[in-house]
């Protein structure tokens, strides 16, 4: 009996060992990969990198792409959230998988629905070229190409939540005379101010080290249409590996960031963890 | 709730439905359907050859054949460390937890170059592996790595909760009655989140087959050998081949949509089979 319960222990031992194995394995080293490839010339080395004309400039650049990007997702994540949750309609089913798509979507197939709309011989090419308006190859294209890739993070936060939540205080609101501002401010934004930044949060990580559809209606015009995650590729490809891993530790750190932000919000919104079901966590 | 909602005295009702549909139609459904008019404007021969071109095979094998092996391999260890994550009382588990997500947050091209020195012959693990005869840097298994490792979270992500879920009265029940561990764990536990492990099987598999950033920098990109079918889309593209590249981009779309599917069944399935509502 006492060997039997031994050897049970050791069962459940062994899972744990190997459970965290792999997780040393396929996640700790590769993200220590970077840092101390980085690092690996010293401190001066890593500060010239990363203040490189080049880097600063794909830095403001993505910062620029995040900016129009960000605001328009919160938008419509709201707005898709509260047509979803409030409202009974046909095709809310379809309205759903749409939102899924993004999820399941190739990135690279997404950049290249912009590349063949908007390139000369697209189906919008020629209005393109009439108005003389650079879209593929320059930043209209590639905040086009974030935005297919980023825009359902937000309402996909915000619609378990309220569903949830329910809608009688909503009513209440109304019923007391309130204005559709009044109610959208002061009684449905306070009650899902956690997820809106949760998902607010997975957006901006998202939009900022996205690499395939950017990558393919960038053009990789140098200091201007190079982000920071095509500013690694490039330096990686000019074999400047060190210059590479430099810039791959900020977008470490922006993403190491973004997770502590999550952990932090899951902590303050106890129902935010709880419908934490994941995509399709059924 | 549902029937009470039809006559709603909430506001926005407008608004909302307007810049819903309009944004998904501006950003996401017109770009879409022009990706199709694009192809079916042109010849369906033109099509068949593009699609079907034995470069474009050989690049579907590797990647839905290396997305197979690597969805097998996420879902063991996905649930292998739901597990453990949910049972154990382990050291520091808050760290494991957020590190499960961190593919979410790594963006894929410094996970494709992380890996690819790792598993090279300057790195830790590959110096070792090739003293020893074994190359994985611009090789299938390369490939294999960086997609286990991109889909990583949807493995376990779908699974943990589902196993947090699970009532320990039923095991305990099953305990007193007489089980055996392997046969509580083979009846009851296994059942009840196999269609857990069925999605996130879907899931990982979905998104190793669209990724892009990561493996092409561990691929080697030869074609017929490790070229993976996004990066022929975008060498098609590069050649000015904009059919062939949009005829490639729809068939992946279309495995994407029936994969999505899969899914929305898998769940049907389980909502059935568990007879919740």
């Amino acid at each position: 009996m006492r060997l039997k319960r031994f050897l049970v222990l050791c069962f459940h031992l062994l899972l744990i060992i190997v459970a965290m194995c792999f997780l040393l394995l396929f996640l700790v080293i590769p993200l220590f990969v970077v840092f101390f490839n980085a690092f690996s010339q010293g401190i001066s080395i890593y500060a010239g990198n990363i203040t490189r004309k080049e880097t600063i400039e794909s830095i403001l650049l993505t910062l620029k792409i995040l900016l129009i990007v960000l605001p328009l997702n919160t938008v419509f994540g709201i707005a898709c959230a509260w047509y979803i949750t409030r409202y009974t309609f046909r095709g809310k089913k379809l309205l759903l998988t749409f939102l899924d798509l993004p999820f399941t979507v190739s990135p690279v197939v997404a950049g290249t629905i912009f590349v063949l709309l908007f390139s000369v011989n697209g189906l919008l090419g020629e209005i393109v070229e009439k108005w003389n308006f650079q879209i593929i190859f320059a930043f209209p294209g590639m905040v086009l190409a974030t935005l297919f890739v980023t825009f359902p993070f937000v309402a996909r936060e915000l619609i378990p939540i309220m569903e949830e939540q329910g809608q009688e205080m909503e009513e209440a609101g109304r019923m007391l005379g309130a204005s559709t501002w009044q109610i959208l401010l002061k009684i449905t934004l306070p009650n899902i101010r956690w997820a809106l930044f949760y998902g607010m949060v997975l957006c901006s990580a998202r939009c900022v080290g996205e690499f395939g559809a950017v990558s393919v209606v960038s053009g990789h015009i140098r200091g201007k249409t190079i982000t920071v995650p095509l500013e690694v590729e490039i330096l990686y490809n000019e074999y400047n590996l060190i210059g590479a891993f430099c810039v791959a530790s900020l977008l470490c750190i922006i993403g190491i960031i973004s997770l502590i932000f999550r952990k932090w919000i899951e902590k303050r919104d106890p129902l935010h963890l709880y419908m934490k079901t994941y995509k399709y966590g059924d | 709730m549902r029937i009470l909602n039809k006559k709603t005295v909430l506001p926005g009702y407008g608004l909302s439905l307007g810049i819903t549909w309009l944004y998904l139609s501006l950003i996401v459904l017109l770009p879409l359907s022009t990706l199709y008019i694009k192809v079916f404007s042109g010849s369906l021969n033109d099509f068949i050859s593009a699609v079907f071109s034995l470069r474009a095979i050989k690049a579907y094998q590797v990647t839905f054949g290396l997305s197979f092996v690597s969805a097998c391999i996420n879902s063991f260890f996905g649930f292998l460390v739901a597990w453990v994550i949910v049972r154990y009382k382990i050291p520091f588990k808050g760290f494991w937890d957020a590190l499960i997500d961190l593919p979410f947050a790594l963006p894929t091209a410094v996970a494709g170059i992380s890996l690819t020195w790792l598993y090279g012959p300057r790195g830790w693990i590959g110096s070792f592996l090739e003293a020893n005869g074994y190359k994985v840097v611009f090789t299938p298994i390369g490939i294999t790595i960086a997609m286990i490792f991109v889909s990583f979270p949807f493995a376990v992500r779908t699974i943990e909760p589902v196993l947090r879920d699970l009532d320990p009265e039923v095991e305990e029940s099953a305990r007193c009655l007489g089980a055996s561990r392997m046969k509580i764990f083979l009846k009851i536990i296994f059942p009840t989140i196999f269609p857990s492990i069925l999605t996130g099987f879907t899931l990982s598999f979905a998104r190793a087959m669209g990724e892009y950033g990561s493996v092409i920098f561990i691929a080697g990109n030869q074609p017929l050998k490790t070229e993976i079918a996004p990066l022929l889309i975008v060498m098609r593209l590069e050649e000015y081949d904009y059919h062939g590249s949009a005829s490639i981009a729809v068939f992946l779309l279309t495995v994407s949509f029936l994969l999505l599917l899969c899914l929305n069944f898998i769940q049907f399935w389980n909502k059935r089979y568990s007879g919740i509502t």
